[in-house]
């Protein structure tokens, strides 16, 4: 294989000569996440978010490996089959992939993107197939509520009031397995159906971006520009105009950010209208109490794997684009008074007959 | 496709002072009057508890002088109780400050740090993050009282 | 009446203290601070004694009352231990709600565990 089959086209935008199949996808979600507009659509509910463990780090855990026993069984593949797992969460030394896959088998390549660390997995994972480094690999990312707020917040059993800004870390977990074309030929995956075909033809890198917001308990407004900044980069890389798109999927800005980035794109004379969604919003139905939505790097990704991918298998959708945003700070950053630096990724995915 | 900067120039989309600008124009405000409504009610509710809490303890024998210090026991063990049973994390989202103030929100701000850090072990768990909320209180509490009391002492006799 | 003024009073501090953190955007951890300071320098100054005999556990419970029982430890202790007292008085007026925390926290520890 030469280089050339991941071409470069300017800053950060990767164009895949040969685009893999995103073959098969599983998503796991908490309880609240059922309550949900999405409920239905998940592939597994859990009901008991201790998920019978110890510890909310074990359950959040055992939710990620899940996902990824899941996207296997309903693709037909075994862990043997996937050359490589990209996978990362929201957790110091983002110890829930990496203690995951001790069990799993599958060679790692921990990643960390905050609630990007969804479309940076599977970025890297279509570029690694792309580039016919691995045949298979997955894309896995996972979060869970009560250890983010123990880790980013306080304690749960203190009662603390939220905020309108605040965003709610979404429980649940979502694994993608990425394929060759030539392999899946070959070795169709029953869970594809009879439906289109999605390939990733291309993805945006995020450059980090800090327009110097820092209060934490608003990090959709921190993450907005980035969001920007990488549909506007995609945009001119894949040389595609904004109505290309049936589905923008943003994630997390929730309602503040969202507005926000309508307006930095509007600035550039770009509107997306009702193209644009933000999965923050979409992952919770607005009396759920999650103030300004979801967040958490589960929240895109299971808004990707529940509604925007069946569409698209469905036929109902042509073209997406998901841009999973993060907030790069730690709770150190912001007790220095350090402003929040944040980056988004973008993964383009389309359905072909 | 209008030309945006491909430079990496620090926010080339829009200047930073105008964008935290916008940021505060989108955000939702708080709710003030709600929140000052619900803080009262809580506050003062957990306050009229404290006066029957005391007031039993003044028909029981104590004094005027000697009830404090079990009317503070015995609101802070109510606080540690509702803590523990999961009820006062329930509280606070609405009472905001009406939780938190009173010497309840203290005993919460005590026991909610000693029960979560129990999976990180007895002593570098629970009895390490024990003051991780109240610690503060406590410390600049007590610097506060020392440099008052400086004072006092110093003014002794003059002021007192 | 105690009980109405306990209602009123009490509820009126926690509710300037909401209304501070809403308007400065203060965490609640930084309210609760500077609500025992103001205790302390109202006990200080001599206006919180007169304040709690009117308004009773309305001035004691809230945290401001926390700090006031600081500094009045210190001050009642003053002509009897001198200088001493500074150190020895806050904790003395103060230690039987921080022990009754502490031992309430390790007790809750070894009998709850975090929940969902």
């Amino acid at each position: 294989m030469s280089v050339t089959e991941v071409a470069l086209e300017g800053r950060g935008h990767l164009a895949f000569a040969n685009p893999p199949l995103l073959a098969a996808w599983a998503t796991v979600a908490g309880k609240k996440e059922t309550q949900g507009p999405l409920g239905r659509h998940f592939d597994r509910i859990v009901r008991d978010e201790t998920m019978g463990e110890k510890t909310f780090e074990r359950a959040e855990r055992k939710l990620f490996t899940s996902a990824v026993e899941l996207v296997l069984s309903l693709s037909g593949r075994h862990a043997s089959d996937v050359d490589l797992i990209f996978a990362g969460d929201l957790l110091d030394q983002i110890v829930t992939a990496n203690f995951a896959a001790r069990d799993i088998g599958i060679p790692l390549v921990g990643v960390y993107g905050a609630c990007s660390t969804s479309s940076e997995s599977l970025l890297l994972a279509a570029m690694s197939v792309a580039s016919g480094t691995a045949r298979r690999a997955i894309a896995a990312t996972a979060s869970h509520h009560m250890s983010a707020e123990r880790q980013y917040r306080y304690p749960i059993e203190l009662g603390v009031q939220r905020l309108p800004t605040s965003q709610w870390t979404a429980t649940g977990a979502a694994a993608f397995l990425v394929e060759d074309a030539r392999e899946a030929r070959s070795q169709k995956a029953p869970a594809q159906g009879d439906g289109p075909t999605l390939r990733i033809v291309s993805a945006t890198v995020g450059r980090v971006q800090d327009y110097g917001i820092k209060d934490p308990n608003n990090m959709g407004a921190a993450m907005a520009p980035a969001a920007a900044d990488t549909i506007l980069r995609h945009l001119q890389g894949s040389g595609h105009a904004v109505e290309d798109f049936d589905l923008i999927l943003t994630g997390d800005l929730g309602r503040v950010g969202h507005p926000l980035l309508e307006l930095l794109l509007a600035e550039e004379r770009i509107h997306p209208k009702e193209r644009l969604r933000d999965a923050g919003i979409l992952l919770y139905a607005p009396d759920q109490a999650v103030d300004a939505g979801g967040s958490g790097a589960a929240c895109s990704a299971l808004v990707c794997g529940a509604m925007a991918l069946p569409r698209l298998r469905r036929g109902e959708m042509r073209r997406m684009l998901l841009v999973a945003t993060g907030s790069l700070h730690s709770p150190r950053t912001y007790q220095q008074g350090e402003s929040i630096p944040t980056i988004a990724h973008a993964v383009e995915v389309e359905a072909v007959r | 496709m209008p030309s945006y900067s491909m430079h990496s120039g620090e926010c080339a989309l829009m200047d930073k002072k105008e964008y935290q600008k916008r940021a505060r124009q989108v955000e939702p405000p708080r709710p003030i009057a709600r929140n000052a409504f619900w803080a009262f009610l809580v506050g003062g509710t957990i306050c009229l508890v404290g006066q029957i809490v005391q007031a039993v303890l003044l028909s029981t024998g104590f004094t005027e002088e000697t009830v404090k210090a079990p009317t503070a026991i015995i609101m802070v063990f109510l606080g540690a109780l509702f803590t523990a049973v999961g009820l006062y994390d329930r509280l606070t989202p609405l009472g905001g400050m009406g939780a938190s103030l009173p010497i309840t929100g203290f005993a919460n701000a005590v026991v909610a740090p000693a029960i979560e850090f129990k999976n990180e072990g007895a002593v570098m768990g629970t009895g390490a993050r024990i003051f991780q909320i109240a610690g503060p209180v406590i410390a600049y509490g007590l610097f506060a009282a020392f440099v008052i009391g400086i004072l006092r002492y110093a003014l002794r006799g003059v002021w007192s | 009446m105690t009980f109405l003024l306990a209602f009123l009073v009490g509820g009126a501090l926690c509710l300037i203290a909401q209304v501070i953190m809403d308007l400065t955007r203060l965490t609640p951890a930084h309210i609760l601070v500077g609500g025992v300071v103001a205790g302390v320098i109202l006990g200080g100054l001599g206006i919180y004694e007169p304040f709690a005999k009117f308004a009773g556990a309305g001035a004691t419970i809230p945290l401001p009352g926390f700090g006031y029982s600081m500094v009045a430890g210190i001050l009642k202790e003053i002509p009897k231990d001198g200088w001493v007292s500074v150190f020895s008085g806050a904790f003395k007026a103060t230690g039987a709600g921080i022990k009754a925390a502490l031992i309430f926290g390790v007790l809750a520890a070894f009998f709850v565990r975090a929940r969902a």
